[in-house]
């Protein structure tokens, strides 16, 4: 008979990867693999906001996510550095800033590995309502600016041309980011949630044929991932995180090896 | 021409980064009319397109719409990230739900109705700028503004495209404003070129413009040149007699009569 806390962790790593998916997917068309990084890398400082504040780390995840968003979307304004650039800047800043505000933590227990690299099989009951019901508000905003943000992704002058709102749409979709990011860094930590977003539609790509198709092959692809990360996690005591993002990649490779031969059956 | 303009700029300036990329530019597009941009790289044709279309401010000067101008609108090196799998059917959707059969239609209009179902990445050069004039005049637009609508397209194709431009413009009865790089062959279904270099320096009937000494002087005798021969063959087909006009371009005005000439 299972654990309860193998159950947990598979609910937990199976509700991630619903989240995960279709925002993933706007990660990889959108290029902005980056901002992930970005939003991370700074959920450390965040964490530390929320232990200083005496309120759930998440929260604390969640506004330093937002506030991050917010000054890279006024920064943009200015058309002198590119975006990759500001992002460096915000993300090793933020980093620095969460490294230094954890070190004057010593008082209190701190499991800064956990946070760095996740540890599902330690996800709590608190943790699943929080990934469930952000999920789900998550999922639901996402659905509503779905059109317009696939429309802006192809074209931006062309869909605000056709009526499309660039500002509202773009600011909800860097909410939901940091939503995303600071709920699936449960899982796999600061140093790969990147991976969890951008592996399992990279692998799903070959696959689709529509948007919609694309992201439905990512939560399938990234729910074997968690199935098969746990499942090595616990046969063979591996970090769960890792495991995870590992049997992902694993995924990626053969999904390059089908379309190989996809490829050789067609010349 | 026909009523009022669908859009006017009056003396419109702008700048970005303390230099200097429209100057004073007027300009207007009226209904049934095709307004082709000429202009060296960097004469802000672009940028001209983006004031007319609401993306860009002017810093001085001012722009008038029509009151609820429909725009369709096609973008320059609109290039699709492989990433992201869209068939031509999403793309002509991307913003407005349609019937299938006005899909249908209208990929049969611009000459590609095999290619609904088609990957967009699997196109042609020719086939892809087909594909998005298509979505350009789905939505039954008072105005075409188009960038570079041949980019990547072979002489040939090229034709073809402006001459289903003007068909196009027949049929739905919308005025045209495009960028082209084509002078030679753009010409044949242009009403009002504006030659474009920060200002405008010269516009008028393309007969005119290719006559005009700063046109020359910007492309050269021998761009002048090409650009005058294909009013020739134009009074070849509408000569009232039936005859070959061989005459030169400032004798020969049988072209187009619905056009005040400035001589």
């Amino acid at each position: 008979m299972l654990n309860d806390f193998v159950v947990r962790a598979v609910i937990a790593g199976l509700g991630i990867t619903l989240i995960a998916g279709p925002l993933g997917c706007f990660v990889v068309w959108r290029r902005m693999a980056y901002f992930g990084d970005t939003l991370s890398h700074a959920g450390l400082m965040g964490v530390a906001l929320g232990i200083m504040l005496g309120v759930d780390p998440t929260v604390g995840i969640v506004i330093t996510g937002l506030v991050i968003s917010l000054l890279l979307l006024g920064l943009q304004q200015q058309r002198r550095l590119p975006t990759d650039t500001l992002l460096g800047i915000l993300s090793h800043a933020a980093l620095s800033i969460g490294l230094i505000a954890v070190s004057f933590m010593d008082k209190v227990r701190f499991d800064l590995m956990g946070y760095l690299f996740g540890d599902l099989l330690a996800v709590t009951t608190t943790d699943l309502i929080w990934i469930y019901a952000g999920g789900a508000c998550l999922l639901t905003a996402l659905a509503f600016i779905w059109r317009p943000l696939i429309a802006l992704t192809v074209h931006p002058d062309m869909a605000v041309v056709e009526g499309q709102g660039r500002l509202p749409v773009r600011l909800t979709f860097m909410i939901l980011m940091a939503l995303a990011v600071a709920i699936a860094m449960k899982v796999v930590g600061i140093l790969l949630v990147t991976a969890l977003l951008i592996i399992p539609p990279a692998a799903a790509r070959r696959f689709a044929t529509s948007p919609e198709g694309m992201a439905g092959a990512t939560v399938v692809i990234g729910g074997l991932a968690v199935v098969g990360g746990l499942a090595a996690s616990f046969t063979w005591d591996t970090p769960s995180g890792p495991s995870i993002v590992a049997a992902a990649a694993l995924l990626f490779a053969l999904s390059l090896v089908a379309g190989l031969i996809e490829d050789a059956r067609h010349a | 021409m026909t009523g009022s303009p669908l859009i006017e700029i009056r003396a419109g300036s702008l700048s970005r980064g303390g230099r200097s990329i429209l100057d004073h530019v007027d300009m207007a597009v009226r209904r049934r009319e095709i307004v082709t941009l000429v202009g060296p790289n960097g004469a802000g044709k672009s940028t001209l397109i983006k004031v007319a279309l609401g993306l860009e401010r002017l810093d001085t000067g001012e722009v008038h719409r029509a009151i609820n101008l429909k725009v369709g609108y096609q973008p320059q090196n609109l290039a699709l990230d492989q990433t992201l799998p869209l068939s031509v059917k999403r793309f002509l959707t991307l913003t407005q739900a349609q019937p299938a059969a006005r899909l249908q239609d209208i990929l049969g209009e611009v000459g590609v109705p095999h290619l609904m179902d088609a990957s967009v990445h699997t196109l042609s050069g020719g086939e892809w700028q087909r594909v998005m004039l298509a979505r350009a005049i789905l939505r039954q637009p008072d105005l075409l503004v188009l960038d570079e609508p041949t980019q990547n397209v072979d002489t040939a194709g090229a034709v073809e495209i402006y001459q289903v431009i003007a068909r196009l413009r027949d049929a739905i009865g919308c005025g045209v404003l495009m960028v082209s790089h084509d002078l030679n062959v753009v010409m044949a279904a242009t009403d009002q070129v504006y030659c474009l270099n920060g200002h405008i320096c010269c516009s008028g009937h393309p007969t005119d413009v290719s006559r005009d000494r700063e046109f020359q002087k910007l492309f050269g005798p021998t761009a002048a040149a090409t650009l005058a021969i294909y009013p020739h063959k134009h009074d070849h087909v509408h000569a009232p007699d039936g005859t070959v006009t061989h005459g030169s371009v400032a004798e020969g005005c049988g072209h187009d009569h619905h056009h005040p000439h400035a001589h």
